[in-house]
């Protein structure tokens, strides 16, 4: 049997981040994913921010992990393309204990090495985001605050650690765990997976697999967030990230503009018995449309495109539950709740030193392919519809098959040729947004549909 | 990057863009181009496959698809240019046109312009129906556009969420596919399709009508639909219906996105543009027409917008003055919209005479009454209802005694 140097469960945000940096030096790695394709549980749907981490609480490892993470991310995104805006973002201010809590998240913010957070006071609140709804009494800007493309980062780890050599294993449960005093087996729904050492990236399923190894340190539970996502006609409402103010009686919900050209009101905060569910509620939605109605008013008027809800792995522990347990070879990340997107890399960073204390041989490999490029999936920069000189060299850039989101065969095309293709449509809304606008397929849901059955050989 | 400068651009070949342009192809000089972004002409009888298209416009009954070739065939036989695969993205702060075809990047630059780019039914999330994700969820015109023309296969039991004449229309398409539907929800007291169409389809396709509901959830299981929840509006019984298929019908949105993003007037209600009885927009030498200002009405109505808009443009061609506005039309509810909704001085009436509105509750036998600045103007019984789901109709002479700069005139409906 062969046996890699490490294994990784769960091809999250996280897995994907880990799997690419450990890829790095010279091991054999393999990322063992559950589901048909990367990034498809918590990780492809999240409110898409990228955190400065201003808010953490003091003194965590979500507090430290958080910043540099968005630093790293930052900077990654500029080589590979992902979208990311800089927009800021701006806390609001609805009463008296919001507007008396703000000094001391401003402190909290100083005290988490963030320094650009000010006071602001109505007008410029009004100035900042005009389309607020009346009695806001003040505010807080974090300047730093951004927006990103969470699928395409997902994807591009899972390239680039391809690239580097990474094995991956889709569609593959870990189902139990047998460790012995060289290497663990892992038992799959596909096989047994032996490797030396093994990171559990496995999200909302991470204490179970925790439990196989023998830990009993915490529990997930799967807190939804519900969210809802307007039309681009409503991106010019929100110029910027609108946050709530949090108080002793609760977090409210957010506005905020996406990569895409949205606008997205969430999330909600509910802790469910069902890890697996992922449905929209109707008390969920009911108070984020009441909650958004008094925030901005006129966001209401706007046609509405989707909704979605996400899956938060909380724990009882305020903070990642990061360790290796070096007898066993082992490495656990858990409660990555809220903010792993932002803090991926900083986590695979953080992990691999840990591991290299723990005694895992790192050896630098030499020629690491450069990092991939992602398609233009952001409003920032010029898609391919806009690109003449693309469609001149490939006319399929010219073939408009998605008209809400302006998404080209070409795009639709490159999907299916890249190293991961998408397993169902799902997949291919995440990799070129197709179907993802306004009229969900009214149009082109059909097309669409003969595209992916014609590239994968399903369908009648 | 390409530039065309034809004397009229128009945007979007269904009904109302094709018959303006083969109308505005024998009427003016210079080149009339269609722009259209689907590989095929005809708008959205392209998968209407069933009959009941022309009757107004070209005095006959058609075939959706039929209707489409033939509105295709007159367009190209009167010379305009039709130009497939032609997706306008963006329209300028005046008239010109970003376009993205196979061939590049074109900009457009006519002396006039027509947008008729239609409308389209909201989707689950618009509706806010929650639940599971799940594939088997459709509109009307993803439904046809998957059986018409790509062959492909719904599923086994569905529901309907609708009515109304496209309502009747899915379950058509969807018996056609092997489909069957097991229940229509409509909020509505009473179903809001055309009686005649209405009476035999039920009989003939025996299909249960729970008037009074309102769809407020889905069921998935493995990835699939499997069940939906129906409430009874007034006591809030719920029931679950199985069913693995749900089409939601009606519920149009006009297809606004180049008429907003240019900064044109939109009827706040309709969300189409706002348009005088010539058809203009609120930008001069921009014109509308179908669907676009009136979502939704048949496609005959587009088809008959298109000839009249294509008046009016040739006047604009021609250097014509341009009359003041002398008042606005207004609604009341049950009324939700009007169209067209300005009139200016010395213009002509509307398209085939009639006001087009929409009603939100079914009014049997309407009383319409006009009033402008609180005077009187007219009352009248219509012979026909105020229905929900459809345009409701309202004859110009009833305005004939409206004055120009009197003020706002009032529509609104006694019982
Ligand atoms: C509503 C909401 C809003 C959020 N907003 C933000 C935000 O704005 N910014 C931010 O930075 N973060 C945000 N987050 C948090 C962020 O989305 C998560 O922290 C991050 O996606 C976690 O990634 P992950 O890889 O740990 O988990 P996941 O993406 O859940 O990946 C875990 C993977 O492990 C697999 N797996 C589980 N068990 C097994 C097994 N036994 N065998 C094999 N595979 C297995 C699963 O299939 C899954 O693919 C938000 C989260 C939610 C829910
Ligand atoms: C299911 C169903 C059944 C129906 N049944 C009947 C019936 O039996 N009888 C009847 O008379 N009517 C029926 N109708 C109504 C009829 O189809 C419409 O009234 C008619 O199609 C409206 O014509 P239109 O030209 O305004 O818009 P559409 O037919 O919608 O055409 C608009 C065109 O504009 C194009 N377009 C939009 N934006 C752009 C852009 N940016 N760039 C380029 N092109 C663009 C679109 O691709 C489309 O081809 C039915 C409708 C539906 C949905």
């Amino acid at each position: 049997m062969r046996i890699h140097d490490v294994a990784v469960i769960g091809a999250g945000v996280v897995g994907c981040a880990v799997a690419r940096e450990l890829a790095a030096y010279e091991l054999d790695v393999a990322l063992v994913e559950a589901r048909d394709d990367v990034g498809d549980a918590t990780s492809k749907a999240n409110t898409a921010i990228l955190h400065t981490g201003f808010d953490a609480a003091p003194g965590t490892l979500e507090s430290r992990l958080v910043p540099r993470g968005y630093a790293l991310l930052s900077r990654y995104a500029g080589e590979t393309g992902i979208a990311v805006e800089p927009t800021g973002a701006v806390l609001v201010a609805w009463d008296d204990d919001q507007l008396a809590a703000l000094p001391g998240l401003r402190d909290k913010a100083v005290a988490n090495g963030y320094h650009a957070a000010e006071l602001v006071g109505p007008d410029f609140v009004y100035g900042t985001v005009p389309a607020l709804g009346p009695g806001a009494l003040g505010g807080m800007t974090v300047p730093g605050e951004s927006i990103i493309d969470p699928w395409s980062t997902t994807l591009a780890f899972a390239y680039d650690a391809l690239a580097r050599g990474v094995g991956l294993r889709l569609g593959t449960r870990v189902e139990a765990v047998e460790s012995g005093p060289e290497f663990t087996v892992l038992r799959t729904s596909r096989g047994d997976i032996a490797a030396r050492w093994v990171v559990n990236a496995a999200g909302l399923g991470a204490d179970v697999i925790d439990g196989h190894f023998g830990h009993r340190r915490f529990t997930v539970t799967a807190r939804r967030g519900e969210l809802i996502v307007f039309d681009t006609a409503a991106r010019p409402l929100a110029p910027k990230i609108v946050l709530p103010v949090p108080t002793s009686r609760g977090k409210g919900v957010l506005i905020s503009p996406t990569v895409f050209g949205n606008v997205m009101l969430g999330p909600t905060s509910e802790d469910l018995p069902d890890r697996t569910d992922t449905s929209t509620s109707e008390a969920g939605i009911a108070s984020l449309l009441e909650k958004g109605r008094r925030i901005m008013p006129s966001l209401l008027e706007e046609e509405i495109t989707t909704s979605y809800a996400g899956l938060r792995a909380a724990t009882e522990h305020g903070d990642y539950v990061v360790d290796v347990d070096a007898g066993k070879r082992y490495a656990c990340l858990g409660g990555i709740r809220s903010t792993g997107l932002t803090a991926s890399m900083s986590i695979a960073e953080h992990l691999r030193d840990l591991l290299d204390t723990a005694g895992l041989p790192l050896k630098p490999r030499a020629g690491l392919p450069p990092p991939v490029r992602v398609p233009v999936l952001g409003e920032a920069s010029a898609r391919p519809y806009q690109n003449d000189e693309l469609i001149r060299r490939d006319a399929e850039y010219g073939r408009i098959v998605c008209f809400c989101e302006k998404v080209t065969r070409g795009e639709v095309r490159d999907a299916f040729a890249a190293p991961i293709p998408p397993r169902d449509l799902n997949g291919l809304r995440r990799r070129t947004r197709a179907t993802l606008g306004r009229c969900q397929g009214f149009f082109c849901g059909a097309e669409v549909g003969r595209l992916f059955d014609e590239a994968t050989g399903t369908g009648d | 990057m390409e530039t065309m400068t034809p004397a009229v651009a128009v945007v979007g070949a269904g009904p109302a863009g094709l018959t303006a342009a083969a109308e505005l192809a024998r009427l003016v000089d210079g080149e009339v181009l269609v722009l259209e972004r689907e590989r095929v002409p005809g708008g959205i009888p392209r998968h209407s496959d069933h009959t009941g298209y022309g009757l107004r416009d070209l005095r006959r009954v058609m075939t959706g698809p039929g209707y489409a070739r033939l509105l295709h065939r007159r367009a190209e036989r009167a010379g305009a240019r039709i130009l497939t695969e032609a997706t306008v993205t963006r329209v300028s702060d005046g008239r010109e046109l970003e376009v993205t075809t196979p061939s590049g990047l074109v900009r457009v630059e006519p002396h006039a312009l027509v947008l008729a780019t239609g409308a389209r039914e909201r989707p689950r999330p618009a509706r806010l129906i929650t639940g599971d994700r799940g594939a088997g969820i459709y509109t009307t015109g993803h439904l046809q556009n998957l059986v018409h023309l790509h062959h492909g296969r719904p599923g086994k039991r569905a529901v309907i969420v609708g009515a109304e004449l496209v309502s009747w229309s899915a379950v058509l398409t969807l018996r056609e596919a092997g489909c069957r539907t097991v229940l229509m929800t409509t909020s509505q007291p009473v179903p809001e399709s055309y009686a005649a169409f209405h009476l035999p389809g039920r009989a003939l396709l025996r299909v249960p009508v729970a008037t009074g509901t309102r769809l407020v959830s889905v069921e998935g299981d493995a990835g699939r639909v499997s069940a939906v929840v129906v409430e009874q509006v007034g006591t809030g019984r719920r029931r679950r219906v199985e069913c693995d298929t749900v089409v939601l019908t009606g519920d149009w949105i006009p297809d606004h996105e180049l008429a907003r993003g240019t900064g044109l007037d939109l009827d706040p209600r309709s969300r189409g543009p706002v348009v005088d009885t010539a058809l203009r927009t609120s930008r001069p030498g921009v014109f509308a027409a179908g669907n676009l200002i009136h979502p939704v009405d048949t496609a005959d109505i587009a088809a008959l917008d298109g000839r009249h808009v294509a008046a009016a443009v040739q006047r604009w061609l021609g250097d014509e003055r341009m009359g003041e506005v002398a008042f606005d039309i207004e609604v009341d509810a049950p009324l939700r919209w009007v169209a067209p909704s300005v009139v200016r001085r010395g213009d002509p009436p509307p398209a085939r005479g009639r006001l087009l509105l929409w009603t939100d509750t079914l009014v049997r036998s309407p009383v319409v009454r006009v009033h402008q600045a609180g005077r009187p103007l007219a009352r009248r019984r219509l012979p026909w209802p105020a229905s929900p789901g459809r345009v409701f109709r309202v004859p110009w002479s009833l305005l004939a005694r409206a004055r120009p700069d009197a003020g706002p005139v009032r529509l609104s409906l006694a019982r």
